[in-house]
């Protein structure tokens, strides 16, 4: 087990973070224009990791697929993030985020990395507000808070239901400074497609230009990795079409071990499937959750009258609903965590009570009404009228879901054509973030020395389960108040290198190894789509290694992931050329890569014998149907090791989580 | 409500790269649900065509939620579609006829080149930003407390409906003059309405305004037509405020 050091620092939990800190190596400000790095993505994590690279003096590269940096999927996140600020002061502290992830996490994180992101959490809020992110406020002009699942407190920080897009404006505004002054090089439209080690170190990477296809070798003292999640390997997924694991692939079949692919995080509140046709899968914020009530009807004959349209919601009577989080789980109820909605849900849905009319009948109601008409009567006492009319309190109801939600209503309608100020949402869970990732250690460097990895790519902060509001906050932690201490103290010695040339052999064998990848997919004389073969594989991935798993399902996974490879590689038709911008060859070369991970996954799942977090073992629950985790075997951090071609073959590690400071306790909501 | 299926003729412009010349191609497609977004019908067409051994057709998207910003369609001759406040992602079959003939071509303008097909270069955004689009300060954590500077909520929140633009670059397109002041004007009006950003508003205008004629994009003429085309709904306010701004920074600088 001695690959896996985690190089935890120690001393007392509160303390770690400040004296590692301030013992690490520094790299004085004369060197650091010697030095280069490269960030690969410029999402949360790596805009803020490039900007504060920039700025310290370093020669920055950053890339993205994207054709503008400012498009990375965090845009896209809604609900908020969360920071120990205690505003609110309901007995928030730095303590209690860092108990509440823990816990939320089902124990399977590590607790110096989570109180560290708990520490640095509200500097994050301090940072954003200075960079003039508009957060949300009050009347008299302070920061407004929410709720979100798994806490009793009010410490998430929001811009209406677009909060990612304004945490990641700020992010790229401060890369945008350090471009502007000559300090970051931006790349834009490419895709990195290999990692480059020498002398075991990385030390650079095989870029291809998405717009020429050429291939480009960029080399540097170190490379971090921020790509992101790698949720799209079940094809539907709230994630952005082009997000994949390929960066984060690269990197383990260079050397760097993958740890806990299996935890997946399944998004309870998310608008059903539609269809076929169907490209991806939209979610609705969990802010939602503060404000709707989640219910099926009590009868399975009232579920078949409302998908079949005999029935309307609004017309079944409050005593035929079953408002089932608040009925099992009467502390949190609908607030408990994404994984226990998300099965919840599954479980209604399966006794056959649920409303959606599509192939699965299954989604569920968030409904608001009860919300429309408590909100709207705080609004006219507030405005002075003791006695408003039931009209006015739905009408100043309505208003003021729409200026908190307003943006998620919009969308739920454009997509759905239905009204949700007047009939409740149906909703059903997706897959939505991902734990698992690159394992790295404490200074956030992974098994590669010199590469490492941050955000939701790296498997570092949230166990088996992450807590709505938190990527967000990791992400910016990581890059802005993290990363730049650590990755100076490695590069501290790098300092007499001078300049990595790329001529190297080992840039020559990088380079030939995706020349002749990309050769073969356009040569290939296949005869079906890259979507045909990963719609395959999401549909695999969704049945057998989604909500409910079991032994032989994921068994039958692994071997029929064996098969779709090799249909794959015989049968995959890629069309046009290598030097344009060629799409559908982007999305092979991404989905070789899913395809190995899927089955990664499935021996993931299949080795943890036990239930924890999102990830659920059919066969380890307890008389209730709550999860059921095995502390004594199972409290470590699954790491993988590649070993070639065959997946079959990668070997487990394991780096036993120790709880020094929090009493490990069984996972309770009710 | 309930989804049906429809069949119609795409009329769409199809071009190798910057150097060569364009040409609208037609296509048939049939069994289109009218549930399925517009770009869920356009990956249905291109699974008809790689089927067919032919070329699909290269468009820009990835979030499919209308916040990205990066899918950037004119469709039957307006940005974004005929729908209404929304980006092409969130535009819905249901809003076309059975039967009915769609065109769809790039964003057109001057300062964005096509790369190919449906797909154009719209760095210009970014260089514009990189000029002064940020309120310089450093990431060091090390700031006052977030709460120490109260902001009337008022402001916040026009703040926030500025900083709400996507920079699809609908706006240019749609613009007969090929004009980014709403886009610029947006991100001016954000930082110039929050005191972390006021400090710099003048000197951030000039320069925001100078890289945006650099890039070749012309000058407004208050036709509106952005506004109307904007998908967030960005407000021709924030032009107003970009020109007060413009002009006190003229003045400063001609001292
Ligand atoms: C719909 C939605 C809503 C969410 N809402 C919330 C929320 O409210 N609160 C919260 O805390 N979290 C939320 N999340 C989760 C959160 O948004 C993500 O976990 C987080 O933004 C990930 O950030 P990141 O920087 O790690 O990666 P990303 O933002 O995914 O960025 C990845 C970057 O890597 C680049 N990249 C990837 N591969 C390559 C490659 N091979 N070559 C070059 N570049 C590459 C991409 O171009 C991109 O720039 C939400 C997620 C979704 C899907
Ligand atoms: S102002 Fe509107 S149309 Fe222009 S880039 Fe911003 S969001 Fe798009
Ligand atoms: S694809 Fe992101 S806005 Fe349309």
């Amino acid at each position: 087990m001695s690959i896996l050091d985690s190089k935890i620092p120690a001393g007392n939990i509160s303390d770690k973070w400040t004296d590692y800190k301030d013992h690490l190596k520094l790299v004085a400000p004369n060197n650091r224009p010697k030095i280069d790095i490269i960030v690969v993505g410029t999402g949360l994590a790596g805009a803020s990791a490039a900007a504060s690279l920039g700025e310290m003096g370093y020669n920055v590269k950053a890339f993205c697929f994207q054709d503008s940096p400012r498009r990375a999927h965090s845009i896209a996140a809604q609900g908020g993030i969360n920071a120990a600020k205690n505003y609110q002061n309901d007995g928030d502290s730095v303590y209690r985020l860092f108990y509440d992830t823990i816990k939320g996490g089902d124990y399977r994180a590590r607790e110096a990395n989570v109180h560290r992101l708990a520490e640095v959490s509200s500097s994050i809020i301090d940072q954003c507000v200075a960079q003039g992110v508009p957060f949300a406020r009050e009347y008299g002009g302070l920061l407004d808070n929410r709720s979100f699942g798994g806490t009793q407190v009010q410490r998430t920080f929001y811009a209406a239901g677009q909060t990612g897009q304004q945490l990641l404006l700020g992010a790229y505004s401060a890369l945008s400074r350090q471009i502007g002054l000559g300090r970051v090089k931006m790349y834009n439209r490419h895709e990195m497609l290999e990692l480059v080690k020498v002398d075991g170190k990385a030390r650079g990477i095989i870029a291809r230009n998405l717009v020429t296809g050429e291939l480009e070798r960029h080399s540097a003292h170190a490379v971090v990795l921020a790509s992101g999640g790698y949720g799209n390997v079940y094809f539907l997924s709230t994630n952005a079409m082009g997000s994949n694991v390929t960066a984060a692939w690269k990197a383990h079949k260079q050397g760097a071990l993958f740890a806990n692919p299996c935890y997946v995080q399944i998004h309870p509140t998310c608008v059903p499937v539609h269809g076929t046709n169907q490209a991806k899968l939209t979610l609705m914020s969990e802010s939602l959750r503060n404000s709707g009530r989640i219910w099926v009807p009590k009868k399975k004959e009232d579920a078949e009258a409302i998908r079949s349209g005999k029935l309307k919601p609004t017309e079944l009577k409050e005593e035929e609903r079953d408002y089932y989080l608040e009925r099992k789980y009467p502390a949190f109820g609908n607030l408990v965590p994404r994984d226990v909605a998300s099965r919840a849900a599954k479980e209604v849905c399966d006794e056959g009570r649920g409303i959606e009319a599509n192939d699965t009948n299954e989604g569920v109601y968030l409904d608001f009404s009860t919300e429309i008409k408590n909100k709207g009567k705080q609004a006219a006492y507030a405005a002075g009228d003791h006695n408003p009319s039931e009209e006015k309190i739905i009408t100043l109801g309505k208003k003021w879901l729409e200026e908190k939600y307003g943006n998620l209503f919009q969308m739920y309608q454009k997509i759905t054509d239905e009204n949700p100020y007047e009939t409740p949402m149906k909703i059903y869970p997706a897959v939505h973030y991902t734990m698992g990732g690159v394992w790295v250690d404490y200074n956030l460097q992974s098994s590669i020395p010199g590469c490492f990895v941050t955000g939701e790519a790296n498997f570092s902060d949230h166990g088996a389960n992450r807590l709505g509001a938190s990527a967000l906050m990791q992400g910016l932690a990581d890059g802005y108040f993290v990363l730049p201490y650590t990755i100076s103290n490695y590069l501290a010695d790098e300092i007499r290198t001078g300049k990595i040339s790329t001529e190297s052999s080992e840039f020559e064998v990088a380079e030939n190894n995706v020349k002749s990848q990309i050769d073969k997919f356009l040569s290939n004389n296949g005869t079906k789509s890259v979507d045909y073969f990963h719609k395959k594989l999401g549909l695999i991935m969704w049945n057998k290694v989604g909500m409910g798993r079991n032994a032989q399902g994921l068994q039958e996974a692994i071997n029929e992931i064996d098969q779709l490879k090799k249909d794959f590689y015989i049968d995959v038709y890629v069309p046009g050329s290598n030097d344009e911008l060629n799409p559908q060859l982007e999305k092979a070369l991404r989905v070789a890569d899913l395809i190995d991970l899927g089955q990664l996954m499935a021996m993931d799942a299949l080795q943890r014998k036990e239930s924890c977090g999102g990830h659920f073992r059919e066969e380890y629950q307890d008389a209730e149907g709550e999860t059921l985790r095995d502390d004594e075997n199972f409290s470590f951090v699954g790491a993988w090791e590649y070993k070639g071609d065959d997946i079959k073959q990668e070997q487990l590690h394991k780096e036993e989580l120790k709880y020094e400071f929090i009493k490990i306790a069984a996972r309770n909501y009710k | 409500m309930a989804a049906k299926t429809i069949n119609i003729t795409l009329k769409i412009w199809r071009q190798k790269n910057c150097n060569s010349k364009g040409n609208m191609e037609t296509y048939t497609l049939n069994d289109v649900s009218t549930a399925s977004s517009f770009l869920e019908m356009l990956d249905q067409l291109n699974e008809q065509l790689i089927n067919d051994k032919k070329e699909p057709v290269a468009f820009d998207h990835d979030c499919r939620e209308g916040i990205c910003g990066m899918c950037s369609l004119y469709i039957n001759g307006r940005a974004h579609g005929p729908d209404n406040g929304v980006t092409t992602c969130q535009l819905h079959m249901r809003m076309f006829e059975d039967g009915a003939t769609i065109y769809v071509e790039p964003w057109r303008s001057a300062a964005f080149p096509v790369v190919k097909d449906l797909v154009v270069d719209r760095s210009a955004f970014d260089r514009i930003q990189q000029a002064g689009g940020f309120v310089s300060v450093n990431t060091s954590g090390r700031t006052m407390d977030a709460n120490a500077i109260p902001i009337p909520k008022e402001d916040a929140d026009k703040a926030f409906e500025a900083a709400a633009c996507i920079g699809c670059g609908a706006c240019v397109a749609t613009c007969k003059n090929g004009s980014a002041m709403l886009f610029v004007g947006a991100k001016v009006s954000q930082y110039a309405l929050l005191p972390q950003g006021k400090v710099e508003a003048t000197q951030r205008a000039l320069n925001m305004v100078r890289q945006m004629d650099d890039e070749g994009f012309g000058n407004c003429t208050n036709t509106g037509a952005c506004e109307i085309e904007c998908p967030k709904g960005i407000s021709l306010d924030n032009i107003a405020r970009l020109n007060r701004e413009f002009l006190k920074a003229s003045l400063v600088s001609n001292k």
